[in-house]
């Protein structure tokens, strides 16, 4: 598709002379003529390669090494073995942060997957309009923290226009983010907001490749729209389902801007969320090893879930075919 | 879009099901209604409450347009209005220095957009088009990369930008991703695998060598997938708080977003000043509103189609 609409690459104005050498000074190798391109594939990949040496491979390890030391930046790091995985064994806030993790996590996929998945069977069986699908999209363009505060404020207690509702409708005025029990709920529903368009979008890729045939057929059978949905859409949908819930699923465990903003953790630990945990011991008390050690934690609870849904995807292949 | 359904002959179900107005699709499209009310409303809110003065929100916490409407907000924000003027309005009496903090966000996103792009693009060129050893390897240990987490490389990326002594440095916010991403990348592959050998073949016997190639044949042709991989490049780093909240310790290197976290910190508790926080909102949230303006399209049928990430 985006191959065809760029222009014929034969007519771009390309250099007539024979075997024009584009980086002086190099010897013609005989690596070369045999079709290898060893030193311009180093040249072309050594910046990437450095990078992702020094800025994704040196930490992962770096970070594992530093989870077995004491460590407050401004020290050295002092080797103690396995003394910050027994103190987090032992520390109910870690297990605490941990609990609400996942309790987040939880109400965010249930929540974003069904809309997601409403907002994408309706752009593809009601309207295809890319403007609606724009739209959808809108709060993806907002940041983390922008969301949390125009939502701090819909849901403030007093003057927010959330509550004014509420309380027109004649119930009780709701402390969203003030209350232990809705605290959490309300910090997923904010990030619900902010992120279920793109997944409808990434669903919606994957409506696209169902053949329309199939639901025409389907309808000369006088099948039902909720009845294609089921026996159709779903079956056909189940694998990139479950790749869009892989990526999701990880990307909920970091949360950490909303909460940083709109409750700061509060009330009572109620959404200390295992992010922000990391953060206030990294941070807060310089504990910079025993925040390792938890995101070591984070680090093997996500890989776990990978490998398991990774699984759970394989598994689902065999009935589509 | 109607036209295009009339002329063809083959849309045989479409007419018909356009006229028929079922229960199902009256309650269909009432959904969809509320899907984008509840998209949009909190836009028009930021903007409803920014134009309002503080004391007129208090007063008329539910009325639909601006109370006492005004740009004060605006200029609290702007850092425009006297400290004095701002207190009394509600807002902080510390100095916010929002250009100096916009400025700052357009230099990290675009210093990592644009390096991060082209590099990206020039190593999966090389792991797409290029013969070398161990390529295969190479490209393994970049995939395994996808599966690390970002939140487990901030501490130890911290430790190593503080060694370099880039703390408070707008090139400590922007090194980490300045480089690559693994799945810029493996995005940019995947189409540099799908184009046709002749394409590069016809290229060569024109007697372009392979960097010529890359940079007028390939490059230029990738112009479609680069844009929209770019664009949200941009606003996922014109939106990050948590690395830049870890770098940053002064208005010297402080963006946008923190810049907001840490103007909501300073209102006084007991009377945010919310009329200047929407607003400050709203210009924050602006320049990313007008870039998916101009792209909208291309990006919006992007995802729609290829399901990138």
């Amino acid at each position: 598709m985006t191959i065809a609409s760029s222009s014929p690459p034969s007519r771009l104005p390309l250099s007539g002379t024979e075997g024009a050498r584009t980086e002086p000074g190099e010897d013609p190798s005989p690596d070369r003529s045999h079709g290898g391109d060893g030193r311009l594939a180093a040249v072309f990949i050594a910046p990437a390669l450095i990078g992702f040496v020094v800025f994704l491979l040196w930490p992962t390890l770096r970070g594992i090494y530093l989870s077995f030391t004491r460590f407050n930046l401004l020290t050295p790091a002092e080797w103690v073995g396995f003394a910050n995985y027994d103190r987090m064994i032992h520390d109910p806030v870690f297990w605490d942060s941990l609990k609400v993790t996942v309790e987040y996590v939880v109400i965010n996929i249930g929540v974003q997957t069904v809309s997601a998945l409403a907002i994408a069977v309706l752009l593809q069986r009601l309207t295809q309009s890319p403007v609606l699908r724009g739209i959808v999209l809108t709060p993806y363009l907002m940041s983390n923290v922008v969301a949390g505060l125009v939502w701090l404020w819909i849901l403030d207690n007093q003057l927010g226009i959330g509550n004014e509702i509420i309380a027109g409708l004649g119930f009780d005025r709701i402390p969203f983010l003030a209350d232990e029990t809705w605290a959490v709920p309300t910090i997923a529903l904010i990030n619900v907001w902010r992120h279920v368009g793109y997944t409808a979008l990434l669903l919606f890729a994957g409506l696209m490749a169902i053949p329309n045939d199939m639901y025409e057929a389907a309808k000369v059978d006088g099948a039902s729209e909720w009845r294609m949905f089921w026996r159709i859409t779903m079956p056909l949908l189940r694998p990139v389902l479950a790749v869009v819930l892989i990526m999701t699923v990880i990307g909920s465990f970091q949360v950490f801007d909303t909460v940083a903003v709109t409750t700061g953790g509060g009330p009572a630990n109620a959404t200390n969320v295992l992010q922000f945990y990391i953060y206030q011991s990294a941070f807060g008390r310089f504990q910079f090893g025993y925040a390792s050690a938890m995101s070591v934690a984070l680090l093997v609870v996500l890989s776990a879930i990978t490998v398991l849904q990774y699984r759970l995807t394989r598994a689902g292949h065999t009935d589509l075919g | 879009m109607a036209a295009v359904t009339t002329t063809t002959t083959t849309t045989r179900i479409r007419p018909t099901r356009r006229r028929a107005l079922s229960p199902g699709r009256v309650l269909a499209w009432t959904a969809m209604g509320a899907i984008v009310l509840v998209t949009l409303l909190p836009f028009y809110w930021i903007l409803r409450t920014a134009l309002s003065t503080n004391s007129g929100l208090a007063a008329h916490a539910s009325d639909p347009l601006p109370v006492d409407p005004t740009g004060t907000g605006f200029a609290r924000a702007l850092g425009l209005e006297s400290t004095k003027d701002a207190i009394a309005q509600g807002g902080a009496g510390g100095g916010l220095k929002f250009w100096r903090y916009l400025l700052n966000s357009v230099i990290v996103s675009t210093l990592v957009t644009g390096c991060q792009i082209f590099f990206s693009a020039m190593a999966a060129y090389a792991f797409a088009r290029l013969r070398w050893r161990g390529r295969d390897r190479v490209f393994a240990l970049f995939l395994a990369g996808l599966m690390v987490p970002t939140i487990f490389t901030l501490l130890p990326n911290f430790v190593l930008i503080k060694e370099l002594g880039l703390i408070d440095n707008l090139l400590g916010i922007a090194l980490p991703t300045m480089f690559m991403t693994p799945f810029a990348v493996f995005f940019l592959r995947q189409f540099f695998m799908n184009v046709p050998r002749e394409v590069e073949e016809a290229a060569l016997l024109d007697g372009a060598g392979k960097v010529r190639i890359f940079f007028r044949v390939l490059l230029p042709m990738a112009s479609a997938p680069v844009l929209t991989l770019a664009v949200l490049t941009y606003i996922t780093s014109w939106n990050d708080y948590f690395w830049p909240l870890m770098v940053s310790y002064s208005d010297s290197s402080r963006v946008l977003t923190v810049a907001l976290a840490i103007f909501r910190a300073q209102t006084p508790q007991s009377g945010v000043d919310w009329s200047g926080l929407m607003a400050a909102t709203l210009i924050a949230a602006l320049p990313m509103l007008v870039l998916f303006g101009f792209f909208a399209r291309r990006i919006v049928s992007t995802i729609s189609f290829t399901g990138i990430k």
